[in-house]
């Protein structure tokens, strides 16, 4: 045993501790994993830098020269942003359903998996309405290199439908869980916020766009 | 020892070969591969280093074989300007992403994260898995730039626009160009699956009784950069695929308006190439701690039980780690002093630059301090976490220099900054590395390393370290440029006084080269000791305990290597805080985390050294 002046004045110290029992158990952590809520909010937080770096991205390009083209804002993207927030609205049926579902035991799940279709359907319109506004765009003769805002518009709406498709397949994995029985809650409220929060990306992005476009 | 029995593990035990040893989900077999991903990058970078020191001061020298891996680039063997640029290039990335990012971090950490919290694995094995191959497809891709086109690009690893935009810019620009882009497009994907890993893992499954204070401080390492990584990488990654755009797309997000490449107008204009710089070094400047804090985290968990007595504070490391990794996101601008920001923006960029030095000095201190009434344990670990705190002051120091607007006008084109960061974060997180693998190499092959050979090798590395990188500061200090390819025929061959140690004597800058490089090959050739000692050990040497340093964290509570579930199917509880050494009144010098004995425990308000 090493006897530093360290150790003397521990010797000193009267004892601050004193436990009943084998050592300190100072908390009980579950072992019910929470990871998939805390993953997703850490995924939030890391797919929210990439667009404010490619927000400030476009603000600094958007000053750094005079070649700044406005042009006319597609209006589907109006309509897309509706059947967006219509999946929110279906999946969000689809998880008061499945609550039922998994505290009556007895329950069935196929009215959760309807709803879920619902959302997956809309989801999928959703990207295809956004490739039809880029063919508005294009039939305008803006492509991804003909202006800084069209390169930007490109840059935003392919990412945050890339998100999308993502969450798609997302909603797909929790389809086919539920189909089997072996759906986690934890899952399922993961898989619906980042859903949800691709709502409210889009929400900004289509704000951040309008105005700036 | 108590334990408790748990529920069955995340995942079933691998049975086929490709699932066991390839395609595993194991964090332990994953961090593993990021260590070899990391030794095979330092051997390229290292000879990719060797060859620019040979060409700088023996510019005509024909180096046998080179011609075959570019008959542009090096015509008979003999490098040219452009190919000793791209040389740099691939040194620097190399280095940084694949070497300094890779082993502290992701080898070192996948490896004992989940094992130190008393967990069975990392909250999401497969997503572990996709990390690191496709960490992998980028170092893959990064490499081909050597065998296509007209070789690796020459725009530096910042890869300044709009250099790195235009195709034509120079050898190496076109595809080699796109391909490094890609490859770090894709470094930053597996980076930020990792770092997502790395933190739901440390928040959710700790084991019973696992307090976040009671964490190890290299846990606490790899949770903060892992945080640092997961808002840095996120900012690196649009930077590439804007970059890619420019390069691929016809966009113009990096390059100005009326650029003349090789006396032609790029039909690109109106980008901003301090854009680039910006969001570069936003993602930059804390990757210099993503390097820096795993190691600093490693080595104090060598250090505190090698002095075997508690650090002088616990929490003040944390709390001290904390502060630098929110201080990294604020001092990204000191990179740019000289690239036409506005002055008064240099100021904002100088004052949190000065106060960084704050916590990484009180690290020190801790460091040193904790020194007084140890009972210091000299092996080769210990060694090279010594050694770290010697490279970590004496690279930090001159970064005060650096800080200031002023003085880095003047600096900031010259070796003194090469000297600065090659010590302060290269060569210190490598001191880190190594003191790691002397550390754990018992752990995670289950032999012990020879500590003779470790001790050679300690004392070559660092008395060559100190050899190559101090006379660079001289050397910026007289002036010298960097990244120029060669120097003849000019000021540096003219012989300057020198007083050194008390000796006055005259030498020229390029005889100053001449030792630093051949510092730098002799340092190189210490290292191939280290790998003959690492892959000796492996098969030959000493069967190794399962607490060979009498550690008290919860890596040292299983057997070595650790069956695939970590604890065999029943988790530690933990008991005590993690460093508890020479405590009075215990049975032994050292109490592990998951020992069951009381004793008592000194709060951290009442210790007093």
């Amino acid at each position: 045993m090493p006897h530093g002046l360290f150790m003397a004045t521990t010797l000193q110290a009267p004892p601050t501790v004193k436990l009943p029992g084998p050592g300190s158990l100072r908390r009980v952590i579950l072992r019910d994993s929470d990871a998939p809520s805390t993953g997703i909010w850490i995924a939030l937080a890391a797919i929210t830098m990439t667009f404010a770096a490619f927000t400030s991205a476009m603000l600094v390009r958007q000053g750094s020269a005079n070649d700044w083209r406005h042009f006319s804002f597609p209006i589907i993207l109006y309509f897309n942003t509706a059947v967006l927030f219509a999946s929110s609205l279906t999946l969000q049926i689809g998880r008061r359903r499945f609550s039922r579902f998994d505290t009556e035991r007895h329950g069935e799940a196929r009215p959760t998996i309807t709803a879920l279709y619902g959302t997956l359907a809309l989801g999928c319109t959703f990207v295809f309405a956004q490739y039809a506004a880029w063919q508005q765009l294009r039939s305008e003769g803006l492509y991804l290199s003909s202006a800084p805002s069209s390169s930007f518009f490109y840059v935003f709406t392919a990412l945050h439908a890339l998100h999308v498709i993502g969450g798609v397949l997302g909603l797909v994995y929790v389809i086919r869980k539920l189909h089997r029985g072996v759906l986690r809650t934890n899952t399922f409220a993961a898989a619906s916020q980042y859903w949800h929060f691709m709502g409210l990306l889009w929400l900004y992005l289509l704000v951040l766009l309008r105005t700036r476009i | 020892m108590h334990e408790l029995s748990t529920h069955a593990a995340n995942h079933a035990p691998p049975q086929s070969f490709l699932r066991k040893y390839v395609f595993s989900v194991d964090h332990k077999v994953i961090g593993k591969q990021y260590y070899g991903l990391g030794l095979l990058a330092v051997l390229i970078g290292m000879v990719l280093s060797w060859l620019m020191r040979i060409h700088l001061v023996w510019p005509n020298f024909a180096i046998p074989g080179l011609q075959w891996l570019s008959s542009a680039g090096a015509p008979g063997g003999v490098i040219t300007p452009e190919y000793y640029l791209q040389l740099m290039t691939m040194h620097g990335t190399l280095m940084v992403f694949f070497v300094l990012t890779n082993v502290p971090f992701a080898g070192f950490g996948n490896y004992f994260l989940p094992i130190q919290i008393g967990a069975e694995d990392m909250a999401f094995p497969r997503f572990n898995m996709m990390s690191f191959w496709v960490t992998f497809v980028g170092f893959c891709v990064l490499v081909a730039a050597f065998f296509v086109g007209d070789g690796p690009p020459l725009s530096g690893w910042t890869a300044y626009a709009p250099l790195s935009a235009i195709p034509g810019s120079g050898p190496g620009q076109a595809t080699g160009q796109t391909l490094w882009a890609i490859s770090i497009a894709t470094f930053c994907i597996g980076q930020l699956l990792g770092s997502l890993n790395f933190i739901t893992t440390t928040l959710d499954l700790r084991t019973k009784g696992m307090t976040l204070m009671r964490m190890p401080l290299c846990t606490w390492a790899w949770f903060i950069t892992s945080c640092i990584g997961l808002l840095a990488f996120a900012v690196l990654l649009p930077a590439c695929i804007l970059l890619i755009l420019d390069r691929v797309a016809g966009t113009s997000f990096f390059v100005p308006s009326n650029l003349v490449v090789s006396d032609q107008l790029v039909n690109l204009s109106g980008g901003s190439p301090l854009l680039w710089q910006h969001l570069f070094w936003f993602f930059g400047h804390p990757e210099v701690y993503i390097a820096i804090l795993p190691a600093a985290g490693i080595v104090s968990h060598i250090l505190v039980n090698s002095y075997r007595r508690p650090l002088l504070s616990h929490k003040a490391i944390i709390y001290c780690m904390m502060a630098i990794g929110f201080l990294s996101y604020m001092v990204w601008g000191h990179h740019m002093f000289l690239s036409g920001m506005n002055p008064f923006s240099a100021l904002v960029f100088s004052f949190p630059t000065l106060v960084i030095t704050i916590p990484a000095t009180i690290l020190v201190l801790i460091w040193i301090g904790s020194l007084y009434g140890a009972n210091l344990q000299i092996n080769s670990a210990s060694l090279f976490a010594l050694g770290f705190i010697s490279m970590f002051v004496s690279g930090g120091v001159s970064g005060f220099f650096l800080a200031q607007p002023s003085i880095d006008v003047y600096l900031h084109g010259t070796y003194f900054v090469v000297g600065h960061f090659h010590m302060v974060m290269g060569v210190a997180a490598i001191f880190g590395m190594f003191a790691g693998t002397y550390f754990w190499a018992p752990k995670m092959f289950g032999r012990m390393m020879n500590e003779t050979w470790g001790k050679i090798h300690f004392w070559g590395t660092f008395v060559g370290t100190y050899c190559i990188f101090m006379p660079f500061h001289y050397l910026g200090m007289i002036g010298n440029v960097r990244r120029y390819s060669a120097f003849v025929d000019d000021y540096l061959q003219v012989p300057q006084p020198v007083s050194l140690l008390g000796l006055h004597f005259s030498v020229s800058p390029i005889e100053v080269h001449e030792f630093i490089s051949i510092a730098a090959l002799f340092t190189g050739a210490v290292q191939l000791i280290f790998v003959y000692n690492l892959i000796y050990s492996r098969f030959k040497g000493t069967p190794a305990p399962e607490n060979p340093w009498q550690g008290t964290s919860l890596e040292w509570a299983t057997s070595s290597p650790p069956p695939w579930d970590n604890f065999g199917g029943r988790l530690p509880v933990v008991y005590h805080d993690p460093y508890q050494y020479g405590i009075e009144g215990a049975s032994g010098d050292f109490v592990m985390q998951n020992s069951s004995e009381h004793i008592q425990t000194v709060r951290e308000d009442k210790k007093v050294i």
